[in-house]
C-alpha cells in the first residue's frame, strides 16, 4: 500500500511539473467546450438576405418587420427588381432572397391565398434547408396572427412542442458529445503516453527489476488520471451550465458514476495502446487518430447515427462514447434516473471490464 | 559459492542471424567484482537483461543468488540491484524524491540502509533538491547507483556505468565499487573501456556474443604470447599502413601515441631489418621498444 501511494505521488509530480501535460489536461476541455458551445453550432444566425417587394403594402411590411426582428436573418438590401436577385447572390454573401408579388395584401384578404417566393443559395444544402424553414415558420407565424379573428371553414392546428430543448439549442447536443470526446481523448492519451514514457526513458526497465508488482504499475498510473479526469468533468459541467446555460436535470451522482465508467474504459484503452507501442509519438498518434475519428463520427453528436447504413450503425455500437452520450443526454437533459439507462450503463461497464482484462493480460512483465 | 552461474546461455533476436549471446557460460563468486569487457554490440546488455530477468534466454540456463532467471524471476527481482546503461531515473523528480521513490518501491526506507549509500550520497546531498535531469553526468551516475543500492541487494548489475562520464568521476566510481565489494555485495559490471578491466578482480572478454577469455586481468596479460613492441615515427598513419604491408609483422594496431606491433618468430633479426626498412620508406625519428601488453592488446590478439 505504501508502495502504491508512493507511485501515485510520483505520478502527480509528473503531471504538475510538466506544463504541457497540464495544458493538454485542462486546456483542451475548456477550449473544446467553448469552441463547440459558441463557434461550432448548427444554428444559423445573422444570415444576410435580400427582399424584393413589388407590393409595398401592409402585409408585406409586417412580414418583413418580423423577418428583420428574427435573430436568424439580417435584411441586407431591399431590391426593386427581381432581376437584381441573381446579381446579389453572386456578389454578396447573401443566403436567401424573398420575393413578394404585387397586390400581395389584396390577394391575401380577398382570395384568401397569396404567394411569395423564397430563393435560397443551395450550394450548402443543409444551410439552405434550415434557412427556408426559418423563413417559412416566420411567415406561418404571421398567418396565424392575422387569421386569429377570422373564420376559416376547416383548419388543422398542429401544436408542436419541443420537449427537453424548447429553444432547439445546439448546446444541448454538443455538451454531452464534447464531454464524451474530452474524457475519452484525455484519458486514453494521458495513460498511453505516461506508460510509454517510462519505457522510452528506461525507467520501466528499473521498475520491472523490482519487487513491485507490474500490475500495480498499471493501476497506480490509472489512479491519478482517473481523479484528474473527474476534475476535468467538473470543469466541463460548471462551464457548460454557467456559460452555455446547459441544465443538469438528473442526478449529479449518476452523472459522475457513468463518467467514471467511461473514464475506466478510456484508461484501459490507453493501457492497451501503451502495450503495443514503444515511443511516445506513436502512442500519441494512435490515441489521437484511433480515438478522435471514431468518437467524432460514431458518437452521434455530429452526425445522427440513425442516418447511417446498417453496417456503420453496428460499428458504432463498439464505440464506448456512443453509449456514454446516450446516458449523459438522458440524465442531463431529460433528467432520467438509473431505471431508464441501466442497459447502456451495463454495456459501458462490460466494455470497461473487457478492455481492462485484455490490457492486464497483455502487460509484459519482461522487456521483449 | 557462486552467486551468478550461466551455462550455455543463448539469445537471438528476431532475425536468427543476429546471435546476441552465443552459448555463454561463466560464474561469478560471492563478493566478487566481475567485469564484462567488450565493445559496443558484443552482447553485454543482452546478458545483463537475461540475468536481471528482463529477457528470457532461448537456450541454456542461468541462476542468480541460487534462483533460476526464468522460473524464479520474482525472487531475483527482490534480491538484485540493476543500473541500466541509459540513465533511468525520473528526470523531473528531485534527487531526494527519486531516492525516496525507489526506496519505497523496494519496500525499504532511506534511513534503513543509509550506511550502505552514505559514502556516495554525501557527494550528491548538496543537490538533493535539484531535479535529476539537471545533474551532471557523474552526479546522475552516483544517484542511479544510490537508487540501485537502496534495498541492499545481494547482487549488483551495472551496465556500462561509466560510459559518458568524465575521467575523474570514472575513477571515483570505481573507488566506490571497491568499497561496496567490501560490504559483501557481488558486483557484475560491464564496460567498453579496456583500461577499467584492470580494476576488476576477474574479467570476461566478450565479442560478438562469445566469451573470448575469462580470468583475472593479470593472468590474461600473462597469457599473452610472444613479445609486443611499441613503435612510432613522424608519420603515424603512413606507418600503420606500411607496417601492415610488411611480411614479418603479424599484427599492428594504433595504441595512443604509439603503434603496437607483434612480429613473427626470430624477432631479434627482424627488429633490425624493420628500422632500416621503414627508413627506406621515408620515416624519420623512428622509436622502437619492447613493451608489455595491456588488456586491449590481449583483446585484439584474442579477436583474431
Amino acid at each position: 500500500m505504501k508502495q502504491f501511494l508512493a507511485f501515485v505521488k510520483k505520478e502527480f509530480y509528473h503531471v504538475f511539473r510538466d506544463p504541457k501535460t497540464l495544458l493538454l489536461l485542462f486546456g483542451m476541455p475548456i477550449a473544446q467546450i467553448i469552441l463547440f458551445g459558441f463557434a461550432l453550432t448548427n444554428e444559423i444566425k445573422n444570415s444576410k438576405i435580400v427582399v424584393c417587394d413589388y407590393a409595398h403594402d401592409r402585409a408585406t411590411r409586417q412580414i418583413i418587420d418580423k423577418i428583420e426582428a428574427s435573430p436568424n436573418f439580417k435584411v441586407q438590401e431591399k431590391l426593386w427588381n427581381h432581376s437584381q436577385i441573381e446579381a446579389a447572390f453572386k456578389t454578396g454573401d447573401i443566403k436567401l432572397a424573398i420575393v413578394f408579388p404585387a397586390n400581395f395584401n389584396e390577394d391575401l384578404h380577398h382570395f384568401n391565398t397569396a404567394q411569395l417566393q423564397i430563393i435560397a443559395d443551395a450550394s450548402d444544402p443543409n444551410t439552405a434547408n434550415t434557412l427556408t424553414n426559418y423563413a417559412a415558420s416566420i411567415i406561418m407565424d404571421y398567418q396565424k396572427e392575422s387569421t386569429k379573428n377570422m373564420q376559416i371553414p376547416m383548419q388543422v392546428n398542429t401544436q408542436v412542442r419541443m420537449l427537453y430543448n424548447p429553444e432547439l439549442k445546439g448546446v444541448y447536443n454538443f455538451v454531452p458529445g464534447v464531454m464524451a470526446l474530452v474524457l475519452l481523448l484525455v484519458c486514453v492519451l494521458m495513460t498511453s503516453v505516461s506508460i510509454v514514457r517510462e519505457k522510452e526513458l528506461g525507467t520501466m526497465e528499473v521498475l520491472l527489476v523490482s519487487p513491485f508488482n507490474p500490475m500495480l504499475v498499471i493501476v497506480s498510473k490509472a489512479v491519478p488520471y482517473f481523479f484528474l479526469s473527474l476534475i476535468n468533468l467538473t470543469i466541463i459541467l460548471i462551464l457548460s451550465s454557467t456559460i452555455m446555460g446547459m441544465p443538469i436535470n438528473g442526478s449529479i451522482f449518476l452523472l459522475y458514476f457513468a463518467s467514471s465508467i467511461l473514464i475506466l474504459t478510456a484508461l484501459a484503452l490507453g493501457l492497451l495502446i501503451s502495450n503495443s507501442t514503444d515511443s511516445q509519438q506513436a502512442a500519441m498518434l494512435i490515441s489521437l487518430m484511433g480515438m478522435l475519428m471514431p468518437t467524432l463520427l460514431f458518437t452521434g453528436f455530429l452526425f445522427p447515427l440513425e442516418n447511417m447504413p446498417m453496417a456503420l450503425q453496428i460499428v458504432a455500437n463498439a464505440i464506448p462514447s456512443k453509449w456514454y452520450y446516450i446516458i449523459i443526454k438522458s440524465v442531463m437533459i431529460k433528467g432520467l434516473g438509473i431505471a431508464s439507462i441501466w442497459k447502456e450503463l451495463l454495456i459501458l461497464s462490460g466494455m470497461a471490464i473487457l478492455l481492462l482484462a485484455i490490457s492486464m493480460k497483455k502487460f509484459k512483465t519482461r522487456l521483449a | 559459492m557462486a552467486d551468478v552461474i550461466l551455462s550455455k546461455v543463448l539469445k537471438t533476436y528476431n532475425n536468427p542471424e543476429v546471435v546476441a549471446v552465443n552459448e555463454v557460460s561463466f560464474s561469478v563468486d560471492h563478493g566478487e567484482l566481475f567485469g564484462l569487457i567488450g565493445p559496443d554490440g558484443a552482447g553485454k546488455t543482452s546478458l545483463f537483461r537475461i540475468l536481471t530477468t528482463l529477457l528470457v534466454p532461448e537456450g541454456g540456463s542461468a541462476t542468480v543468488n541460487g534462483f533460476d532467471v526464468v522460473k524464479d524471476y520474482k525472487q531475483i527481482r527482490e534480491r538484485v540491484g540493476y543500473m541500466p546503461g541509459k540513465f533511468s531515473l525520473y528526470q523531473d523528480l528531485t534527487v531526494k524524491e527519486n531516492l525516496e521513490f525507489f526506496a519505497t518501491v523496494f519496500n525499504t526506507s532511506i534511513e534503513a540502509n543509509y550506511d550502505l549509500i552514505e559514502d556516495i550520497y554525501v557527494q550528491i546531498e548538496p543537490f538533493k533538491n535539484r531535479r535529476a535531469g539537471n545533474l551532471s553526468g557523474g552526479m546522475k551516475q552516483k544517484l542511479a547507483l544510490c537508487c540501485a543500492l537502496i534495498h541492499r541487494p545481494k547482487v549488483l548489475f551495472l551496465d556500462e556505468p561509466t560510459t559518458g562520464v568524465d575521467t575523474v568521476s570514472r575513477k571515483e566510481f570505481w573507488h566506490m565499487l571497491k568499497r561496496l565489494k567490501l560490504q559483501g555485495i557481488t558486483i557484475l559490471v560491464s564496460t567498453p573501456y579496456m583500461d577499467e578491466a584492470m580494476l576488476c578482480e576477474r574479467i570476461a572478454l566478450i565479442q560478438n556474443g562469445r566469451i573470448l577469455s575469462i580470468n583475472t586481468p593479470e593472468n590474461i596479460i600473462a597469457d599473452y604470447p610472444g613479445q609486443l613492441y611499441a613503435i612510432r615515427s613522424d608519420k603515424m598513419s603512413k606507418l600503420l599502413k606500411d607496417l601492415r604491408a610488411i611480411e614479418n609483422v603479424s599484427s599492428c594496431h594504433a595504441f595512443g601515441d604509439f603503434h603496437h606491433i607483434k612480429l613473427h618468430e626470430n624477432h631479434q633479426v627482424a627488429q633490425l631489418n624493420l628500422v632500416q626498412m621503414l627508413n627506406h620508406l621515408g620515416h624519420t625519428d623512428l622509436e622502437l621498444q619492447p613493451t608489455s601488453p595491456t588488456i586491449e592488446d590481449c583483446f585484439i590478439h584474442l579477436m583474431h
